[in-house]
């Protein structure tokens, strides 16, 4: 819980927005596009192996924020961060710190699936590759297949390996998107509404991925499906015009929520 | 009445014909209280009418134009059976045509002559009456058709459409018949040639020097056809103009696409463009009056031989020319590669330029690879650089110091100048035009196959 002094006072968040065991913690984080503020004095932790969701009506600032967990908000001219954003107590704002190791150990998966033109082996292999983790062919070999593994991709696609990864279907492509990400092992994955380009099914696939993966990484993700926040969650933050408006578990979210915002989003009265 | 008066005519017909057409389609549309309930909007019905009247007219026109001479120069040449060989033959005919017009005077011919080109005058006045009268009663029996035709439930639309649909298609196989013609052409000139010079010395032959007796009296070499030094000069040439243009247009392509501000990438861009656009005749005069000179100095200070003209004078420039070609292309294909590529890598820790090396690059390399092609097709048909600062050395070697000389140039060389069109040495030149024409088939075939296999990968 939050202790008095720390909670920013106006317009201010509800809910548990502090843990014990954070992996990622950012406290009053505003972020602009030039001159136009889009997320407005952010506190909140991320927990160890916690899935956070973060949900809201398009254009309150989810995307923006959780770009700015990776500093993905970088190749975007004009956009400003301010506040702090640590990861294990490190600033990731920091001068010093290194944009390229940041990434490497927090990964991201995007909205619509976005393999590179290259072979399925190509695609997961970018990351050690470029990161020099694999000491010879068959270390790459064994990430490559650890990590489809871990996408659950891999009985689907063990036999074409080197077709390209763009012949596969949206939804294994989303997977394979996964596996690239987690081939570099990173501690986080943030995921921009990564099934709102799904069928049905695939999406249930990716779910059920994100469960497992939950024991192993921490995951933020957007979604714009409360039931999916519902299912795959165990925190749920409720953005609104740029405001963290409350966070709480996931199931007092969904069943009784603190704010009034929150209860008219959840019971679909604007959204 | 001339064609040309005629043809205005039968524009301020046509135009004349949209508004009746207009007018009366309104006067239909009016008991029926709104232009709705026509089939088609007005304009489609002026539009057919204007069409039948001009498109018969103009088509009688053509097809008169184009056959009515020779019909008529057959008729009055009829009377000079005994003259058969084609030159003198076309040498009776012009004098007659020449009498005629009043170009040469009638006095000193022969009676004959003068009694043809009398005739042929008459035939001429006849036949421009002849056809004023015609192409207006066409004029007008078309458009009065057509306006009668105009009816609420007539569908000029879709007639219009049709129509229009017939003319693209015209248009579309003129341009293929011209180009199928120009080979044609080209292919029995160079038949020809291979009837006096073995297509083996052609194509195998490793002298080139076309220098024949123009006529049998003269004493001269009977010149030897070999291109090969030819061809090799055309790819020496355009292999350093490569050399030069597509490192440095991919890489400022690179630059323009991923680096620079988009305040710069818009001044950048068109000035490059410009680059394009200048006359290769000044870039021709650059590489022969400031290149080749450079080059042969900074060749003599370390003690090299550089021939005044030299291949790597004309390959530089060249290769400046197309620069515009491979960096406005590559950089087009550049920025189509999607932003979600970009992301992707960057997101997985890759910096800039990993990510442009192992992504964006591949993703471009259909488009970068069309551009290159195109930039040396350009360079292999390129002329005014190399015959200005290459010179006409036709040298078989691979010394980019060199003077060499290329196939266009020798084109150029043969056909400037008087010449009898039908020595070895004019033909020759149909017979080079071929060979460039089925290598840079050949070439664009070859880019083609590459350029699809990749896609099917990746796509
Ligand atoms: N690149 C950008 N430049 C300027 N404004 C942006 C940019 N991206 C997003 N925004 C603005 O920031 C706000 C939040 O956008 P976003 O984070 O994409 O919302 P969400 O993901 O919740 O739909 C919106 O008002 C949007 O217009
Ligand atoms: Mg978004």
């Amino acid at each position: 819980m939050a202790n008095d002094n720390e909670r920013p006072i106006p317009g201010a968040s509800v809910g548990e927005q502090f843990q014990d065991n954070a992996r990622m913690s950012m406290r009053n984080v505003n972020i602009f596009y030039g001159e136009k503020q889009a997320i407005f004095d952010v506190s909140l932790d991320i927990g160890q192996n916690q899935v956070m969701a973060m949900i809201g009506p398009s254009g309150c600032g989810k995307s923006t924020f959780l770009r700015s967990l990776n500093r993905m908000n970088d190749t975007i001219e004009g956009c400003r961060v301010e506040g702090q954003i640590a990861m294990d107590g490190q600033n990731l704002y920091d001068e010093k710190l290194d944009v390229v190791e940041l990434r490497a150990r927090v990964g991201m998966v995007f909205q619509k699936p976005n393999p590179f033109p290259k072979s399925i082996y190509d695609n997961v292999a970018y990351g050690p590759k470029i990161h020099g983790l694999a000491e010879s062919r068959v270390d790459l070999d064994e990430m490559v297949e650890s990590s489809l593994r871990k996408a659950s991709l891999w009985n689907e696609v063990k036999d074409r390996l080197h077709q390209p990864g763009t012949g596969l279907s949206g939804g294994q492509q989303q997977r394979l998107c996964i596996a690239r990400a987690i081939a570099v092992n990173p501690e986080v994955i943030l995921m921009d509404e990564p099934c709102s380009a799904l069928d049905p099914i695939a999406t249930a696939k990716i779910e059920e991925l994100i469960e497992e993966l939950s024991e192993n990484f921490t995951i933020a993700i957007v979604t714009h499906s409360m039931q999916q926040a519902a299912r795959v969650s165990h925190r749920t933050a409720y953005f609104h015009l740029g405001r963290l408006i409350e966070v709480n578990p996931t199931e007092q979210v969904f069943t009784m929520p603190e704010h009034e915002l929150t209860e008219g989003y959840i019971t679909g009265r604007f959204g | 009445m001339q064609a040309s008066n005629l043809l205005f005519i039968i524009i301020a017909l046509a135009v004349f014909g949209y508004f009746s057409g207009y007018g009366r389609s309104l006067r239909v549309a009016k008991p029926l209280g709104s232009i709705s309930k026509l089939h088609s909007l007005p304009s489609y019905y002026a539009m057919q009418t204007a069409i039948w009247v001009a498109l018969p007219a103009l088509l009688l026109m053509a097809v008169w134009l184009l056959a009515a001479d020779s019909i008529t120069h057959a008729y009055i040449m009829r009377g000079f059976e005994q003259v058969t060989a084609t030159s003198d033959y076309n040498l009776t005919l012009n004098r007659i045509i020449n009498v005629a017009s009043g170009a040469l005077p009638g006095a000193g011919q022969s009676a004959e002559i003068v009694a043809a080109a009398e005739q042929l005058q008459q035939i001429g006045a006849t036949q421009q009456w002849a056809l004023t009268v015609l192409v207006l009663t066409l004029c007008s029996a078309g458009g009065l058709w057509s306006w009668q035709r105009i009816k609420a439930d007539f569908r000029a639309r879709a007639a219009v459409e049709g129509m229009l649909q017939k003319f693209l298609l015209m248009s579309a196989s003129l341009a293929i018949l011209t180009t199928l013609g120009i080979v044609l052409s080209v292919l029995f000139e160079s038949i020809r040639f291979f009837s006096t010079v073995p297509i083996t010395e052609f194509v195998f032959g490793t002298s080139w020097s076309p220098q024949t007796a123009i006529r049998v009296d003269q004493i001269g070499s009977s010149g030897s056809f070999g291109a090969v030094p030819l061809f090799t000069g055309t790819l020496l040439i355009s292999a350093i103009a490569m050399v030069v243009a597509v490192p440095v247009g991919l890489m400022s392509a690179i630059y323009l696409a991923e680096y620079a501000s988009p305040k710069f990438r818009r001044s950048a861009k068109p000035l490059l463009e410009i680059l394009a656009g200048v006359p290769t005749v000044v870039y021709g005069f650059f590489a022969a009056l400031t290149v080749a000179p450079l080059i042969r100095d900074l060749g003599s200070s370390f003690g090299l031989d550089v021939a005044a003209e030299s291949a790597l004078a004309a390959g530089s420039v060249m290769g400046i020319m197309i620069i515009p070609f491979i960096s406005s292309l590559a950089d087009d294909v550049i920025t189509a590669v999607p932003q979600s590529m970009r992301d992707g890598s960057l997101a997985m820790g890759a910096t800039q330029s990993e990510t442009i090396r192992n992504v964006v690059i591949p993703a471009a390399l259909p488009g970068i690879v069309g551009g290159i092609l195109l930039a040396a097709s350009r360079a292999i048909g390129e002329t005014m650089i190399v015959v200005m600062a290459a010179g006409m050395a036709a040298n078989l070697t691979a010394n980019p110091l060199d003077a060499v000389t290329t196939v266009t140039v020798q084109i150029v060389t043969l056909l400037t100048g008087d010449q009898e069109f039908d020595s070895a040495k004019t033909l020759a030149a149909f017979a080079l035009g071929l060979m460039l024409f089925i290598v840079t088939l050949g070439l664009n075939f070859l880019a083609l196959r590459i350029v699809k296999k990749y896609r099917e990968q990746y796509d």
